[in-house]
């Protein structure tokens, strides 16, 4: 319990420190009264817009204000496009959860049966292409590969479409595309993409994880048993894998979502990241400050919640936490 | 192939991190590779045949040629040129010296901010550990990427700003290396007796517990090296890394990207090629490095 609540201190903490930096930091960029008016308004014009908005107050004052708003739900109404910058964060946020989590079992699925491939033999041809594989996948720039995977499936083969989503339909209000052939079609080149790497980091983590747990007693016993080597592996050896998997995936999850901005623009993906790249390029500031807010909550939630799930697991952990 | 601290002068861990690389010939094609590849960057304004920035030398009617194609001039673009007329050629070869440049000046300013701090926070201990130590698990609890993206939002575009923003992403990683090297080494034999000698303690983190700490460092600068200009590259795709006017092989991609549904395929593919290889050889010798830095991983 201690734990837990020193954890939620330190989420919280985390939370003002990060707000306090990215606000101060997106106040300092630029000067937004440029960006609002035209170049012939009158000092008169001027002052007003900075009234409105508040641009005369102290960077204190203005935080202080925002933060008030924000812990309400108010983050500002976007420069660009007059919406309440929140919403349009809301509403781009199912497009890129729906790539992340598709991205991310595409990594499972071909990840962890080639990762355990490659921990029974580490010797073998098997393996080593495997792990050559793994290499290609953390050396790869994903922009590139993105690209190259446009050029050949889209532009030279002609099978996928090269940008945008499908068509969507509502599941519990949530718009998704995967129901619909023509959505999956969308879906594949830019999932693939954002699994790539992460391909990689569950072969290189199931192959250390399978080839440690096969030198270990259990396994001995379970051969001397009489097992069939099938069932140590997947019943035996996959299982204790798993957990140390599960806690750096949890990670992963999080940094897969902040990756999506590189997909995301490659393919015209209409989410989260393409939103704020193009928020940078127009300056619309208090969609870059609920973008980043967003992101570094979602973040420090995700952390949170692998820490205690991690707790709960290992109670070597909890016991050496109460200490 | 202990990691040794002896004392004798006559062993040097450097000399056997060598002789162990020229048998790995994973490694030592990493390094051909790298040391072609820093040539080639670096004589880039003797080799390439066209100075790619120079507008006075290109023309426009060049634009967009096949790779192998002939220039108005008579010059041969054997990858292409792209739509303003430059040769990818030279283009290449000047956008990787831009990557290699931002790469290694980043990760050393990163290596020596981070190992500093590593240091100091294992020689002083205590609350000032604690909170240094937490700073960094914060920070490396967000991926690099987001964080690089939220420093260049704030501070525009330029080299330096990027330099800025890798050097913030990267320090982390260092001063988590080196602070765990670093209380191992404190506990040795040699520490012990370097304080019987009265030497002060700066002089015993800095001339004798630092230089240990050295090999398993390399590990993680090179891996990092690699990263950051990798990083770099993707932050110049997205247009918020280098201005149009320095351009490195990130910003070369992302300029093809434009072609690439009209077929265009070498504006892009060519750049992208170079950077995978510069990468490879990169996390190969890192790879190598790693194995004889760490003894039971190259028994598995």
């Amino acid at each position: 319990m201690r734990f837990l609540l020193n954890r939620l201190g330190q989420t919280l903490l985390t939370l003002f420190v990060m707000s306090l930096l990215v606000f101060i930091g997106v106040w300092l960029v630029g000067d937004p009264v440029d960006m609002l008016l035209s170049s012939n308004a009158t000092p008169a014009e001027r002052a007003g817009v900075i009234r409105a908005f508040g641009l005369d107050q102290s960077v204190w004052r203005q935080y202080l204000h925002f933060i008030s708003q924000a812990l309400q739900g108010d983050l500002g109404v976007s420069w660009v496009y007059n919406v309440p910058a929140l919403k349009l964060i809301m509403q781009s946020m199912p497009a890129t959860l729906e790539l992340a989590f598709v991205a991310f079992l595409i990594a499972l699925l071909l990840g962890i049966p080639l990762g355990v491939l490659a921990g029974i033999k580490p010797e073998g041809w098997v393996a080593k292409s495997i792990m050559g594989f793994s290499l290609l996948g953390f050396s790869l720039p994903s922009f590139w590969v993105g690209m190259m995977l446009i050029m050949l499936f889209s532009v030279k083969l002609g099978w996928l479409p090269a940008s945008g989503r499908g068509p969507t339909q509502d599941i519990l209000g949530i718009p998704v595309s995967f129901l619909s052939w023509d959505g999956i079609r969308h879906l594949i080149l830019p999932a693939l993409n954002l699994a790539l790497f992460k391909i990689a980091i569950v072969i290189r983590l199931t192959r250390v994880g399978t080839m440690e747990c096969l030198q270990q007693d259990y396994v001995r016993f379970a051969r001397a048993k009489g097992l069939t080597s099938g069932r140590i592996l997947f019943v035996h050896v996959l299982k204790n894998t798993l957990i140390p998997l599960i806690t750096v995936l949890g990670l992963e999850l999080g940094s897969i979502i902040a990756f999506a901005v590189v997909t995301e623009t490659i393919y015209a993906w209409p989410g989260m990241g393409k939103l704020i790249i193009a928020a940078i390029g127009m300056l619309d500031r208090p969609v870059i400050l609920a973008y980043l807010l967003m992101t570094v909550l979602m973040f420090t939630l995700i952390n949170m919640l692998v820490d205690v799930l991690y707790v709960l697991v290992d109670p070597r952990v909890r016991h050496g936490g109460r200490k | 192939m202990t990691p040794v601290s002896s004392p004798s002068s006559s062993y040097s861990p450097w000399r056997s991190a060598i002789r162990h690389i020229l048998r790995r010939p994973g490694a030592l094609a990493g390094i051909v590779i790298l040391l072609v590849m820093t040539m080639l960057a670096l004589l880039a304004p003797v080799i390439a045949p066209q100075n790619p920035y120079d507008l006075s030398q290109l023309d426009i009617l060049d634009g967009r040629l096949l790779p192998g194609s002939q220039s108005a001039t008579g010059f041969t673009f054997w990858l292409g040129s792209d739509d303003q007329g430059r040769d990818m050629f030279s283009a290449i070869l000047y956008g990787t010296r831009t990557s290699l440049w931002i790469g290694f000046i980043s990760s050393f300013l990163a290596l020596v901010i981070g190992t500093s701090l590593g240091i100091f926070s294992a020689w002083q201990g205590g609350r000032i550990d604690a909170v240094i130590m937490r700073i960094v698990d914060i920070q490396l609890s967000f991926p690099p990427i987001l964080i690089a993206l939220i420093l260049l939002t704030l501070f525009g575009q330029g080299a330096e700003k990027i330099v800025l923003a890798l050097v913030i992403t990267q320090w982390a990683y260092y001063t988590r290396a080196v602070r765990g090297n670093a209380l191992v080494e404190m506990e040795r034999n040699y520490v012990a007796a370097a304080k019987t000698l009265a030497l002060s303690q700066p002089r015993i983190m800095f001339h004798h517990v630092l230089p240990n700490c050295l090999p398993s460092l390399t590990v993680v600068a090179t891996l990092r090296i690699a990263y950051a200009i990798m990083l770099e590259a993707t932050l110049s795709f997205l247009g918020i890394g280098l201005p149009v006017t320095q351009p490195s092989l990130g910003l070369l991609i992302a300029n093809g990207f434009d072609y690439l549904l009209s077929g265009d395929y070498w504006i892009s593919l060519y750049p992208g090629m170079v950077l995978l290889l510069l990468i490879i050889a990169i996390n190969l010798l890192g790879d190598a490095l790693r194995d004889i830095t760490n003894p039971q991983r190259e028994a598995r």
